[in-house]
């Protein structure tokens, strides 16, 4: 009962705006059920599953609002629900920044939610974590792993005419089998809508073979390196950059956006031409939500075209005061890259480190966007178009920007943590420290 | 590791893990169900578990409440009032752990929640290698314990907090800064425990978190620093905020430190000054600097790299696939003299120090709360266990360290209170300081990072100061240090003495998959390290 249809949440949140005498109303109806099993020492730890539907109701009264929020759906419950979200707005403090709601707006249609994922159940999640487990127990190797499954929906609509209805599945998997005596570690994560595209021992194998090849890694020494980052390694810094691009942050400077003297980046070239990096809820890889929490849609956007900045995301009050469109932040983006595979990257190296994952990354500078963090579960010295032995971790200290400034090559995106992200060639990626971690 | 979750919507509010539903400020008051009334649903629960074959049963009845405050400079931005109820149940069966849990806190609704907990433990039985061992706990009977406090802070209205957090944004832009957020964070776990063994403990756990952030920007270089309170969350009430004169700590450069009372409008007042000194500050020379560190920034060291890897479940390898295993192996314990640290080096942990975020009476699995140590004269001599891993250190009794943050969540290993020892003998931070030839004082929590074993973490703060022949020479920026765990604690030479002890927190500290948070404090007294390795952060985009 956790996803309701299209028709049955419009009947609810119509209900719950008939009851409403304030000056503007909006519900939002959510409902989801998730799934997780979690194993180490090669035996299930924790597993379990839980559902949840609830509605919240906003009130406005001028600029103050309020929200109440329930999970019962009899008429009276409603009702209540809609006089204490009223009484709350009564009671608020004026929002200077309040924002009246969006009227009717026209959304595309998600293709988020795959039957064969709302199915899963507690066996499939148990033979999940067999067939990750069985091959490493083989192989006198240790997994810990963690599968979560989600099936859910979610709906809004106001007082102004605006409704949009929305459901998503997805499955995420990720797994960490290390050697028996602990000097080997490798590591591997996959995500999708359509739980048949995951395979949970393909997958491990990817990290089996990993751990193993890890093991007896020899100390290089820190420095200017040139890297191959895996699409998990390169992920993680680009998407600390896309989250970094809100437009009122740099419009009062407090942002890698800002500028000297004032004023914004928008429009100057702050990356490597072959930089291109957009967002778009209709890709058929990455499907995203069609509305944001707001109501606003989502939209195909464009943030860096050949390594120029060409857009930020903006609250719809800040979009306001600017006289710009109010584009929202986006769900997954797709940075483009070419069709070279991790394998051809690798073939084109004279020498070079690849990258499996970072780990701990944490911002240093917001002003540079410089972070820190660590290589972690398989790292390898590149010659000669080979991988030649494993190295061990390092700590890096590097920015996004510096580092798509530096770009060798970009290979062909794959799905990574909900975006389309590719292989990356980097050149004088900065390493400061040594670390004896496995 | 630290933990960020749910988004508030908003921009430029932080991520802030939020637990249960909104509900009315008025209503965080409500009485919920007195202790007889839960111990006879608890006993519904027992009951209905032990006749579905379970051989032993936990029950959590839990109301957890949480107010959270956000503003900027002259605006709120929200106010979340949320209360979450419901009951867990934990049970063994066949050997195995199972836990269900529901919000229908009904006789009937219990039954069906023990019994999904007793098909789990069975279910999972057909998986588990060995039989879960818990260590003998005697039931302890009816018992209560209550955070102690002089001011609970849900009975302060709301209007009230506004006041305060406003005066606070209006000292900061008095002062020079050019924004300011600042926030306040109020927890009240309500929570009844009951077991097999014969124990039912009835405990009310209040914390409180008030926090900041002063940025100044400079528009002609594009410059912008920020300075974050210098606060810690504490488990206090309101009365923390009284900012009494005697638990302040002055010291050098007229900089104040503050034990179990904070004066929120004074420290954005220095916040703003010292975030416009930081655009101007010199920026460092990396290499090998004496350290002189304050707790308030000490503290997050100690929980990086003491807390989490003498964590026993780390050790073991449960949490390899996510925040990682730990360098301090069993086979490092057994030699008894593994040296974590030098001599001076005395980590102690406990559940029971008034005012910290750790202090309860009784854990999530009903064992009163003790005090024991983790490193005595630089040797790792313990780890963190719980009752179903402490016989594996040949212990038969259990460290009193589990926790679950809600109802809904199984308990398992969390980290206790942290802390350093301070010097036995006379010492305060300007004798310390006077004794460094060349080295930098730091203050405050900044960016952090370790790796997945332990070994290789870098620490930045929140103002850092230039320390020349037994002086303070100046503001520095773009510090940040890297170093080795052991070699870190090593090189620890002196500490101040028991006057400077204050405390340092995590409020929303993460560990497992599904995350779950809990908060747990660290004291220390101002410490030097020396020769560690200073790196310079500046870059230019």
């Amino acid at each position: 009962m956790a996803i309701l249809t299209k028709e049955e949440a419009k009947k609810i949140i119509d209900k719950v705006l008939a009851f409403s005498k304030a000056d503007e109303i909006s519900a939002s109806l959510s409902g989801e059920r998730t799934g997780n099993i979690r194993y180490a020492r090669n035996s299930v730890s924790t597993s379990g599953e839980t559902t949840d539907l609830s509605l919240s109701v906003t009130a406005v009264y001028g600029k103050k609002s309020g929200t109440a929020t329930i999970n019962e759906f009899d008429d009276a419950s409603l009702e209540k629900t809609v006089r204490r979200a009223e009484e709350i707005a009564k009671l608020a403090p004026d929002n200077p920044e309040y924002m009246p709601m969006l009227g009717q707006q026209s959304y595309i249609e998600s293709k988020a939610f795959i039957e064969n994922t709302a199915a899963i159940d507690a066996e499939y999640r148990a033979k999940a974590a067999f067939s990750s487990i069985d091959p490493c127990a083989k192989k006198n190797l240790t997994a810990a792993g963690y599968m979560e499954d989600n099936s859910g929906f979610s709906a809004q609509g106001n007082s102004k005419g605006l409704f949009g209805y929305n459901k998503s599945t997805s499955v995420d998997f990720s797994v960490t089998v290390r050697t028996a005596d602990g000097t080997g570690s490798g590591y591997v994560a996959r995500d999708y809508n359509d739980a048949s595209k995951l395979s949970t021992q393909t997958a491990t194998e990817i990290a089996m073979q990993k751990a193993l090849a890890s093991v007896n890694a020899k100390a290089l020494e820190p420095g200017k390196y040139t890297v191959i980052l895996e699409p998990t390694a390169a992920h993680d810094l680009v998407q600390n950059m896309m989250r970094s691009m809100d437009a009122r942050s740099a419009d009062e400077g407090r942002s890698f956006l800002g500028k000297k003297g004032g004023g914004t980046r928008l429009g100057e070239k702050l990356l490597d031409e072959r930089v291109t990096i957009y967002s778009d809820p209709a890709n058929p890889e990455i499907p995203g939500a069609p509305f944001a929490a707001d109501g606003r849609p989502q939209e195909k956007v464009t943030w860096f075209e050949k390594g120029v900045v060409k857009n930020m995301y903006y609250s719809r009050f800040w979009a306001e005061k600017k006289g710009v469109k109010a584009i929202p932040s986006p769900g997954g983006f797709i940075f483009e890259g070419g069709n070279d595979s991790l394998a051809d990257l690798i073939k084109g190296t004279e020498k070079g480190i690849l990258v499996t994952r970072f780990w701990y990354i944490r911002s240093v500078d917001p002003q540079t966007l410089l972070y820190t963090g660590l290589t972690r579960d398989g790292t390898f010295y590149i010659e000669n178009g080979q991988i030649k032995y494993p190295v061990k971790n390092f700590r890096f200290n590097e920015s996004p920007v510096i580092m798509l400034n530096n770009v060798e090559a970009i290979g062909k995106p794959v799905r990574t943590n909900g975006s389309l992200i590719p292989p990356l060639k980097i050149r004088d990626f900065t390493f400061t420290s040594l670390s004896d971690a496995v | 590791m630290q933990m960020s979750g749910l988004g508030l919507g908003a921009m430029m509010l932080p991520e802030v893990p939020v637990i249960g539903n909104p509900v009315r400020e008025e209503q965080l008051l409500n009485p919920w169900l007195d202790a007889a009334s839960k111990k006879k649903l608890a006993e519904t629960a027992l009951n209905a578990a032990r006749d579905k074959g379970a051989t032993y049963t936990d029950v959590r009845i839990g109301r957890y409440l949480q107010q959270y405050l956000f503003t900027r400079e002259k605006q709120v931005q929200n106010i979340v009032n949320a209360e979450s109820y419901g009951i867990g149940i934990r049970v063994i069966a066949n050997g195995t752990w199972g836990f269900s849990a529901t919000s229908d806190v009904t006789p009937d609704g219990i039954a069906k929640c023990a019994a999904t907990a007793v098909a789990i433990a069975k279910a999972n039985s057909k998986f588990q290698k060995e039989p879960v061992v818990l260590a003998p706990q005697k039931g302890v009977g009816d018992k209560a314990w209550k955070t102690p406090l002089t001011k609970n802070a849900f009975e302060i209205p709301v209007r009230d907090k506004i006041d305060l957090l406003m005066k606070v944004n209006g000292a900061a832009m008095d002062n020079g800064a050019s924004f300011v957020t600042s926030n306040l964070f109020f927890v009240n776990e309500q929570k009844y425990f009951a077991s097999t063994d014969g124990s039912f403990i009835d405990q009310d756990v209040h914390r409180i978190w008030p926090t900041f952030t002063v940025t100044v920007t400079d528009k002609a270089s594009g410059k912008f620093k920020t300075r974050d309170a210098i606060s810690s969350p504490m488990g206090m009430g309101y009365e923390y905020l009284d900012g009494l004169a005697a638990e302040k700590i002055a010291g050098p450069n007229g900089l104040v430190g503050y034990r179990n009372s904070y004066d929120m409008v004074e420290d954005a007042i220095a916040a703003a000054k010292q975030a416009k000194e930081k655009v101007t500050a010199k920026t460092v020379l990396p290499g090998k600097y004496d350290l002189v560190l304050d707790p308030n920034h000490l503290g997050l060291t100690i929980h990086e790299s003491v807390g989490h890897p003498t964590e026993l479940d780390r050790v073991l390898g449960y949490e390899a696939n996510y925040a990682g295993t730990s360098f301090a192996t069993l086979d490092k314990w057994k030699t008894k003299n593994f040296n974590y640290g030098s001599k001076l080096v005395n980590i102690v942990a406990d559940k029971t120090r008034a005012h910290t975020l750790g202090a309860v009476g009784y854990d999530d699995e009903g064992v009163p709360c003790k005090e024991w140590d983790i490193i005595r004269d630089g040797i790792l001599v313990n780890y963190q266990a719980i009752r179903d891993q402490v016989q594996i250190l040949g212990e038969k009794e259990s460290h009193g360290c589990c926790y679950a943050d809600d109802w809904s969540s199984v308990q398992f290993q969390r980290m206790p209170n942290i802390s350093l020892k301070p010097a036995t003998e006379k010492r305060s931070v300007l004798d310390m300081i006077k004794g460094v030839e060349k080295g930098i004082y730091i203050i405050g929590r900044g960016s952090y990072s370790i790796d997945q074993q332990r070994y290789n973490f870098q620490f930045g703060g929140q103002v850092f100061y230039e320390i020349k022949n037994g002086e303070i020479a100046g503001m520095l920026d773009d510090v940040a240090y890297q170093s080795n765990t052991q070699e870190f604690w090593n090189s620890c030479v002196q500490l101040c003495d028991k006057d400077d002890y204050r405390t340092f927190g995590s409020f929303f500290d993460g560990k497992g998959q599904p995350a779950q948070i809990s908060a747990v404090s660290h004291g220390s007294s101002t410490t030097r390290f020396n020769g560690v390795n200073v790196i310079n952060t500046g870059r230019k985009i």
